[in-house]
């Protein structure tokens, strides 16, 4: 005996076929009595206790929508062939192939009535024509060019491209000594075996200042100026400058460390506590 | 000239022009515009020219919304309605040559026409292809088809599915043209 299951599957696969059918019959204007009504809505009875899911109820209403649509179609195909227009279309076919040209076109001709138009210019439009063409502006006046402001060139100052950020005030080499020895000189006065913590030597009075010297001091460690030493379980970080600028460091594998530098983080150290 | 007989004169001039200039990409005017212009009585107007033109081998059509002829149309089914002035009679092979068309490109016409009113008025495009294709060259089945759907023949949606148009609708008498190909021996 069939599960369930496999009985809900059957109707499913029955209600799509009905669907195609119907839209076959639609889509290539077949006799839509082709379609047996009584036999598909019998069908979709005898599945209809088994629809649970709103899937299934759902193809249950398109299939209604499509029955609906075949039983129009009958409908329009009786009227159809209860008028004039009606011929059988094979019968036509027949004919069409059979027909001479000769012959299709003294048919045609016999039931053809081509419209009939004129296409002529009146006077009053020409007068209006020329009335529009003397107040029309010649193309020079409508689409006159506008010269450029001519702008004299000149020579930009140091200062201005400053001021405008193309330029820093120092070269970047010479920014980074100069934090290089920044950092030495700040290791030698508070920090411990030649080390700083990385929060007291980035820390600045805004928090503006200390992200600009966290983004140098990323540069001194890439640069081979300066070196970190992690400390996970302790949570701890200390930043540590070499008395020469490392030259081989990109020869080994580089890595990258993300430092998080909160608001909160810079506020504690501000305030003298641990981050 | 009484008051009456010159107010209709100068109406009946007023819906010539309309009718035989294009006011608009179609060729035509509708019903409602003629209102607008001539007036209520413009049903009455139109009969009069469509009696002038009868001289002239002309008539008045009205080709309705429904797509059908009706017997007593309303008011409102009229101001819905295109008219166009069209020939009255027949036009003879050899005339036909002289407002621009081939004996071919007629015949093609006539055969897309009569399959398309056969088949219920909608008729895949492979289909009409295949068709014409028999008597005319491939090269210019497709051609022709796409002549006459810029015409306003036929019209064809994105399905590739052809179906008939204003211009048929207009000018050609599907009823008169399906019992004629019925009745001709081959």
């Amino acid at each position: 005996m069939e599960s369930k299951r496999e009985r809900a599957k059957t109707g499913k696969e029955k209600l799509q076929r009905i669907i195609e059918t119907v839209k076959s019959v639609e889509d290539h204007s077949l006799d839509p009595f082709i379609v047996d009504i009584n036999e598909m809505i019998c069908t979709m009875r005898e599945y209809f206790p088994e629809w649970e899911t709103p899937e299934d109820l759902s193809l249950d209403a398109e299939t209604i929508n499509h029955l609906a649509s075949a039983i129009k179609l009958q409908s329009e195909w009786v009227k159809h062939r209860s008028t004039s227009l009606y011929t059988d279309p094979f019968l036509l076919e027949e004919k069409l192939l059979r027909i001479s040209k000769e012959d299709m076109t003294g048919i045609f001709l016999q039931a053809w009535r081509p419209i009939v138009e004129f296409e002529q210019i009146s006077l009053h439009s020409l007068a209006e024509a020329v009335r529009y063409w003397k107040s029309l502006l010649p193309l020079s006046e409508r689409w006159k060019q506008f010269a450029p402001v001519e702008v004299e060139t000149g020579i930009a100052t140091r200062e201005e491209l400053v001021e405008q950020k193309i330029l820093r005030e120092e070269a970047f080499s010479k920014e980074l000594e100069d934090f290089w020895q920044e950092l030495k000189i700040k290791v030698a006065e508070k920090g411990e075996g030649g080390r700083i913590r990385y929060l007291d030597f980035v820390g600045a009075e805004t928090y503006e200042e200390t992200v600009q010297k966290a983004f140098m001091t990323s540069f001194l460690v890439t640069y081979g100026y300066a070196t970190l030493e992690i400390y996970p379980l302790e949570e701890e970080i200390f930043i540590k400058p070499y008395e020469k600028p490392v030259a081989n460091i990109s020869e080994k594998q580089l890595i990258s460390i993300p430092i998080a530098l909160t608001v909160e983080d810079w506020m504690k150290w501000k305030r003298g506590e641990q981050p | 000239m009484s008051k009456r007989k010159g107010l209709y004169a100068s109406k009946m001039k007023r819906a010539t022009h309309m009718l035989f200039y294009r006011r608009h990409k179609k060729p035509g005017v509708k019903g409602w515009e003629l209102r607008k212009a001539l007036g209520q009585d413009y049903p009455k107007v139109l009969k009069i020219v469509d009696d002038y033109l009868k001289t002239l081998d002309l008539q008045v059509k009205t080709v309705f919304e429904e797509e059908r002829q009706l017997e007593n149309p309303s008011l409102e089914e009229l101001d819905k309605a295109r008219f166009y002035v069209t020939l009255r009679g027949d036009l003879t092979p050899k005339e036909t040559k002289m407002i621009g068309w081939r004996i071919d490109d007629l015949a093609g016409l006539a055969i897309a026409v009569s399959y398309i009113i056969s088949k219920k008025g909608k008729v895949p495009r492979k289909e009409v292809e295949e068709l014409l294709h028999e008597k005319l060259p491939e090269w210019k089945v497709g051609l022709n088809i796409d002549r006459y759907i810029r015409y306003g023949y036929l019209t064809q949606d994105e399905n590739g599915q052809l179906y008939i148009d204003w211009r048929t609708r207009a000018e050609v008498d599907q009823n008169a043209l399906i019992d004629m190909l019925l009745k001709t021996e081959t």
